[in-house]
């Protein structure tokens, strides 16, 4: 039905400059990271391409070592005949309380999930506390109550940690650092780097909606709606599915920077293609409103109870199957599949049919998510 | 989500697409010119081209705001943010705008306090709520926006707040796309009109466009069918010899512009005798500025601004690309020394820019991608 | 910046300009001060762009669109029916 005219040789040798642009601007992309900036800016917070900079060119730096190298949510040492995974993240989220939990249950979970995607079973947090003269011991009691409440229902214990109290104006109400460990008794190599063409892509349940409840909570929007935030432990969730798939070649949680950054982590580490299909991507209406609202993508928009899987290609329906088995994985998904071709780049057939990529986050759309 | 998902059938697509196709002639090239930056990005975030032929080929304009503000009035927004007790508030395109000294992102890291907003209303709020700061909106877009704002100045006025102003960047489209058809470098078949400015301009102000200049116009809608079917649209006028101004969003744009929304502008702005648009040079009768009746709300009035000249990075093509005559990656500096995290020009910054639009999007081998998404995506 | 997006009229003001809008499930005051003398009321969908509505949405010619659209589809549909059928014998 379609009438194709004569490409004529014009068109060809377009095709080609393009092509050489692209190809000069892949090569300059995978050279080493500089931070160019002489300031801090938001952007260093939001997940996206800054925090990748900042993180390789400050951070990996000065600290290189081959457990910090990978760059996965999770260290995993060989110790004491065994192996034992260690993580830590920091709680900046604002407001503390939002529909659906609070800046302590965000804190727990939030550490007890990168270990579980490291394939450990975690086993103790530790707390630090920075609060801001002033700040109402009532709310902090909250605070501790929600963490408790999710330690215990993560199996974990919070069994060390420290507080500090600044001046009024020096620090915002409260801040959370957690560090945790975990034991890896399974014999999986998970990393971002074992993604091979023929595996797909899982997400355990709808995308973004973390991220726009905070922002909805903030309060500056006037904009409301029935949304509350997706926090949860997925230490089962992630035990399930590599009962199912031991393959399974790795596990990420998706916070800031969506499930785009974690896409373009695995596209750029596995040097493969991650091929995604617009319209299998799990989101509530709800979310797809308040995105178009405000202008942003879903897929960059931070969840604190999803987790996003890589499996071999042979093994999707077991893994869907593992992820449904749970009520926190009841909105599993296939959403995607790895290729070799473009390596590096994350695709995405839109609903609409056509054609894009999908980038690493620039800029911050959503500051103080998590 | 209703009058939206309609408008992004796929099925209905390929109809429209192969009568497009069918429309073309052998050895014939169309280019048509999508003037707003709110096409620009529909057509890359959807992968609208998939659906075009070779021959048909779609050419980003100069409908994009943010893209047109010169490097100097970012460097004037940031003088004012950082004079003593000013909030300066924006829309969130305009945070990494670079200007001569640097974004009002970093401006923001060194000190000042700017924030985000997503509309004037917001920024009145934040006026309302700091009586003891001077609170600035920076205000920018087509005649889209303007009339938000003007409704946003009267607000104040009628409240008695007498801590908020603007800084006024509004400019006007027509003189825009006049540069386009006055430019030798361009050879276009047709318009796909702005459809949002539309809305408040109507769709006469386009009818020298074909009476006089002999090219199609049809006012498109934002959805990918929309843009479709405007095209399809265009291609038939130019199968039966015409050149008329067309409406493919009349559900939203009604023929005559919103006659209060035109007041409301005219109340509160007045045109400037002329104005430096990035990338296009000083163009009469082009942008808005405040009325001397509400002074109290015009920055220009209450701030010093150091008002200076500064010259685009010789290194900076935007104007050729606002104008339609390279395309993103034909720029020098495109994607190497040019990319969103490291823009040098506004194109690349700007969610409506065409350099922004197709490097986060459209940076692709699209033939090639082509038989790899048509796959199944999941289990094969 | 063109970002235009359509929601549903569900709460008129008493007084004032501001009516509630929902667009998906997300309700935002929507300031209809552009539209005044132009009859609105609760069920009615509206353009809004940057918390205030430009335009009331027709749905007259939304469904002209939609039809114009499908009439294209239609055509195709038909197109490949006969091209198939004429493959076939």
């Amino acid at each position: 039905m379609t009438v194709e005219p004569a490409a004529t040789s014009e068109v060809h040798r377009q095709h080609d400059r393009e092509q050489e642009v692209l190809d000069r601007i892949e090569r300059i992309r995978r050279r080493p990271a500089r931070v160019r900036e002489e300031r801090i800016t938001l952007a260093h917070g939001a997940g996206g391409k800054a925090t990748h900079t900042l993180i390789e060119a400050v951070f990996l730096e000065a600290f290189r070592n081959p457990a910090l190298e990978p760059l996965d949510d999770g260290a995993v040492l060989d110790l004491l005949g065994g192996r034992l995974a260690v993580t830590t993240d920091a709680f900046v989220v604002s407001p503390l309380f939002f529909p659906g939990g609070c800046i302590g249950d965000l804190a727990v979970n939030g550490t007890v999930n990168d270990l579980a995607m490291t394939g450990a079973r975690p086993v103790a947090l530790s707390a630090s506390f920075v609060l801001e003269e002033g700040f109402p011991v009532e709310e902090l009691q909250r605070v501790a109550a929600a963490m408790a409440a999710s330690a215990q229902a993560a199996g974990v214990q919070i069994v060390t940690g420290d507080t500090k109290v600044v001046q009024r104006g020096k620090g915002d109400g409260c801040y959370i650092t957690t560090s945790g460990v975990g034991v890896v008794d399974r014999p999986v190599r998970l990393s971002a780097s074992a993604a091979q063409p023929g595996d797909v892509v899982l997400v355990s349940g709808p995308i973004g909606d973390h991220g726009v409840t905070v922002m909805l909570a903030r309060g500056d929007l006037d904009l409301d709606a029935d949304i509350s935030s997706d926090t949860a432990p997925l230490h089962e969730l992630a035990g399930r599915l590599l009962d199912a798939v031991p393959e399974t070649r790795l596990l990420r949680d998706a916070t800031r920077g969506g499930v785009a950054t974690i896409l373009n982590e695995v596209a750029t580490a596995s040097a493969v293609a991650v091929v995604v299909d617009e319209a299998a991507v799990p989101v509530q209406p709800v979310v797809t409103g308040a995105c178009e609202l405000l202008g942003i993508d879903p897929l960059y928009v931070a969840c604190e109870g999803r987790l996003v899987a890589v499996v071999p290609g042979s093994d999707v329906d077991a893994g869907l199957a593992a992820l449904q088995s749970l009520p926190v994985g009841a909105g599993a998904a296939v959403i995607g599949r790895i290729a070799d071709d473009p390596a590096g780049l994350v695709l995405l057939k839109t609903g609409f049919g056509g054609s894009r990529i999908v980038d690493m986050l620039v800029g911050d759309p959503l500051p103080r998510i998590c | 989500m209703r009058y939206v998902d309609e408008f992004r059938d796929a099925d209905t697509a390929q109809a429209v697409a192969a009568q497009i196709a069918a429309l073309c002639e052998p050895d014939r090239h169309y280019t048509f010119m999508e003037v707003c930056g709110g096409h620009t990005h529909t057509i890359y975030k959807h992968g609208l081209e998939d659906y075009l032929p070779e021959a048909v080929t779609l050419v980003h304009g100069p409908g994009c705001p943010v893209c047109v503000i010169p490097m100097g009035r970012v460097d004037d927004a940031i003088a004012i943010a950082e004079q003593p007790d000013v909030i300066l508030t924006s829309f969130g395109d305009m945070l990494r705008v670079p200007g001569g000294r640097g974004s009002f992102l970093d401006a923001k890291a060194a000190g000042a306090d700017i924030r985000m907003v997503y509309s004037p209303l917001d920024a009145l709020k934040i006026a309302r709520n700091n009586p003891d700061k001077r609170v600035v909106f920076m205000a920018i877009g087509f005649e889209t926006t303007a009339p938000s704002t003007a409704m946003t100045v009267l607000r104040a006025a009628a409240e008695g707040i007498d801590n908020f102003s603007i800084f006024c960047n509004h400019v006007t489209i027509i003189p825009a796309i006049k540069a386009i058809l006055d430019s030798p470098d361009l050879r276009l078949d047709g318009f796909l009109g702005p459809g949002h400015v539309s809305t408040v301009i109507g769709c006469r102000p386009y009818e020298f466009i074909a009476r006089d200049h002999g090219k199609p116009l049809v006012t498109a809608g934002f959805e990918p069918l929309d843009i479709l079917a405007s095209v399809l649209m265009l291609m038939r006028q130019i199968a039966e010899g015409r050149a008329d101004v067309e409406n493919q969003y009349a559900r939203v744009v009604p023929w005559h512009g919103n006659r209060r929304a035109l007041e409301v502008i005219g109340e509160v702005m007045e045109l400037r005798p002329y104005f430096e648009w990035r990338g296009l040079g000083f163009i009469s009768q082009s942008a808005l500025q405040v009325r001397e009746a509400y002074a109290s709300y015009d920055a220009e009035r209450i701030f010093e601004l150091p008002g200076v000249r500064v010259a685009d990075p010789k290194a900076c093509q935007c104007g050729e690309v606002l104008k339609g005559v390279l395309k993103p990656w034909e720029c020098k500096v495109f994607g190497t020394a040019c990319t969103p995290e490291t823009p040098i020009g506004t194109c690349m910054v700007s969610s409506e820019g065409a350099c922004a639009a197709y490097y986060n999007f459209g940076r692709f081998n699209r033939s090639h991608v082509r038989e790899i998404t048509l796959t199944e995506v999941g289990r094969s | 910046m063109c970002l235009g997006i359509p929601g549903e009229v569900v709460e008129m003001p008493a007084e004032g300009d501001l009516a509630r809008v929902d667009v998906a499930g997300v309700r935002r005051l929507v300031n209809i001060g552009l539209l005044e003398g132009q009859p609105l009321t609760t069920g009615d969908w509206v353009l809004i762009h940057v918390g205030f509505a430009l335009s009331k949405i027709d749905e007259e010619e939304a469904r002209a669109a939609m039809d114009f659209l499908e009439g294209i589809g239609q055509a195709y549909d038909d197109e490949i029916k006969a091209l198939m059928e004429s493959n076939i014998g």
